[in-house]
């Protein structure tokens, strides 16, 4: 289970990107985030993992406050938490078994690691969860080689290799074409209650969000202003969120606006960069 | 209200001012015209080297492989032992000062010593520590062989680091996040992006450490150098020109190999 307390993040550029975030997640609950471009939810995700480190406030996962953590104890938390990223972020030379392996990296040691000789059982899961996904005949094929679809499923497989006990997902689909995007949420949301998996998944697309989430947070502005179950989420509702719009379209199940948002401003990276290495 | 749409348009100039810009251009040609005008030429030695250049390409169309053939061969293999040694560590102890100082990775102090050793390697001709090298060392290759190690350190470095600087840093986030080290996420978020790069400019390096063989050889620090420099002040311009067409033809085939392989790796 994951708990939230009053989690806030300033930027040094003064923006508050979090102000006092609370909630919990539940184990086996799917979480969508939702917000307009801004309002904190890539911020919120990487704070969960450290990424990006929090201002004020405390993230537990399972009973460990991760945000007094030190370096060794961090690296270890992290273990336990699968990331699926935006643009994917494979790394595009090594192959698709090697990326699969990389969820293993926190477990294993520099050298087995440096000579790519993961334990067994690894590997055995590593291939199961390819198959899983669907790519068992592209093991050895570079990450540069596979299309968007493919590597988000390559994605997903190198956060579950993790063994994780929370899914943090960052705009999964916003680089993906619309039917891509269904299929990519539904095994997201398929692997999750397969595994009793609470994930956390920032998503620009109201529609997929209703469709696919067991509940949704709505943020603005680094506030918390909706929580509640996808049917919860009226017109008025959005309003709140987004602003002022007309909002009958999304009932009738068509796809809302995708905007090409990235996860952090390029400022805002590049300051969390510089002090994550030290 | 809107004011009526322009129908003219020119590019803005880069200095606003007129009589500046103007001013700047024609102080730059009076400059010129007075620098060139204190070059001080005399005509009279230019046509007596004339004759002594024209000995010199005449040596090189009748070249003269045999009569030194012994001290070419020496100091071809030489050179060529002095280039691939100095490469390699070169580029091994490069490696490390790369990671150092690139600024995405290494924390301030690391970053700020790895930089200094750069621009101490940088800031130096290759002759100049030659000329070093040689009065501690003593004539022959090996202070050639610590030259373009030297050399090559300054020169990989910067540039790995630069490389490294410029990655995905995407890549090299979701495999810290999936808790690795700072070696893994080395290993697996940084040097399969700069690898193909790496491999390309050690090869680059090669060639240009053959090259300054050559040239380093001059000031006493052994290989091809030596022999070209010997032959030289012998007047002997047949070796001379000799030495120079296996210079050329062995940076031709360096070249040819190189871009291969870089294809290759890529």
């Amino acid at each position: 289970m994951l708990r939230v307390s009053d989690l806030s993040k300033h930027y040094k550029t003064g923006d508050e990107a979090l102000r006092g975030v609370s909630f919990e997640v539940p184990a086996g609950q799917v979480v969508a985030l939702i917000g307009p471009s801004g309002s904190g939810k890539s911020t919120l995700i990487r704070c969960i993992n450290r990424l990006v480190k929090p201002t004020s406030g405390r993230v537990e996962l399972n009973g460990t406050d991760i945000t007094r953590l030190g370096r060794g104890g961090l690296r270890r938390a992290r273990r336990h938490m699968g990331m699926i990223f935006q643009e994917y972020a494979l790394v595009e030379r090594l192959t698709v078994m090697e990326n699969v392996l990389s969820g293993r990296l926190g477990y294993v040691s520099f050298w087995r690691s440096f000579f790519r000789r993961f334990p067994r059982r690894d590997v055995d899961k590593a291939f199961a969860l390819l198959e899983r996904v669907g790519l068992s005949d592209q093991v050895d094929k570079r990450a540069s080689a596979l299309s968007g679809g493919q590597r988000q499923r390559v994605g997903i497989a190198r956060a579950l290799e993790q063994d994780p006990e929370l899914l943090l997902v960052d705009e999964p689909t916003a680089s993906l074409d619309p039917k891509t995007a269904r299929q990519i949420m539904r095994l997201i949301t398929e692997v999750c209650r397969e595994r009793d998996l609470p994930a956390i998944i920032s998503l620009h697309d109201v529609p997929l969000a209703k469709m696919f989430a067991d509940r949704i947070i709505g943020l603005r502005a680094g506030e918390i202003v909706f929580d509640g179950a996808p049917k919860a989420l009226t017109d008025a509702k959005l309003t709140d969120i987004y602003g002022e719009e007309d909002w009958t379209q999304i009932h009738d199940g068509e796809d809302a606006e995708q905007a090409g948002a990235h996860g952090l401003s390029e400022a805002h990276a590049k300051e969390e960069r510089m002090a994550g290495l030290k | 209200m809107t004011t009526a749409a322009a129908t003219r348009w020119k590019r803005p100039p880069l200095i606003r001012n007129p009589w500046l810009r103007w001013g700047l251009y024609l102080g730059g040609i009076v400059y010129l015209i007075a620098a060139l005008s204190t070059l001080d030429v005399n005509w009279q030695r230019v046509l007596a080297g004339l004759s002594q250049g024209w000995r010199f390409v005449e040596g090189f169309f009748s070249p003269d492989f045999v009569t030194r053939s012994a001290d070419i061969w020496k100091g071809m293999e030489e050179s060529l032992t002095m280039t691939l040694t100095s490469t390699i560590v070169g580029c091994l102890i490069s490696i490390p000062i790369g990671l150092g100082a690139a600024r995405n990775i290494a924390p301030l102090p690391v970053y700020a010593v790895c930089r200094a050793i750069i621009a101490v390697s940088r800031a130096f001709q290759e002759i100049i520590v030659a000329i070093l090298f040689v009065a501690m060392f003593g004539f022959g290759p090996f202070a050639g062989f610590l030259t373009l190690s030297f050399a090559t350190i300054g020169f990989m470095a910067k540039l790995l680091a630069e490389d490294i600087e410029d990655i995905d840093e995407a890549q090299a986030e979701a495999i810290r996040a999936t808790g690795a080290n700072w070696w893994q996420v080395i290993n697996f978020g940084i040097q399969p992006q700069v690898m193909p790069r790496l491999i390309g400019l050690s090869l680059y390096r090669l060639d240009i450490n053959f090259r300054e063989s050559a040239v380093i050889g001059i000031v006493g620090a052994g290989g091809i150098g030596a022999t070209l420099n010997t032959a030289m002040s012998r007047y002997e311009y047949e070796t001379a020109g000799a030495i120079l067409i296996m210079i050329i033809v062995i940076v031709l085939i360096a070249e040819y190999v190189s871009s291969h392989l870089r294809k290759w790796v890529q």
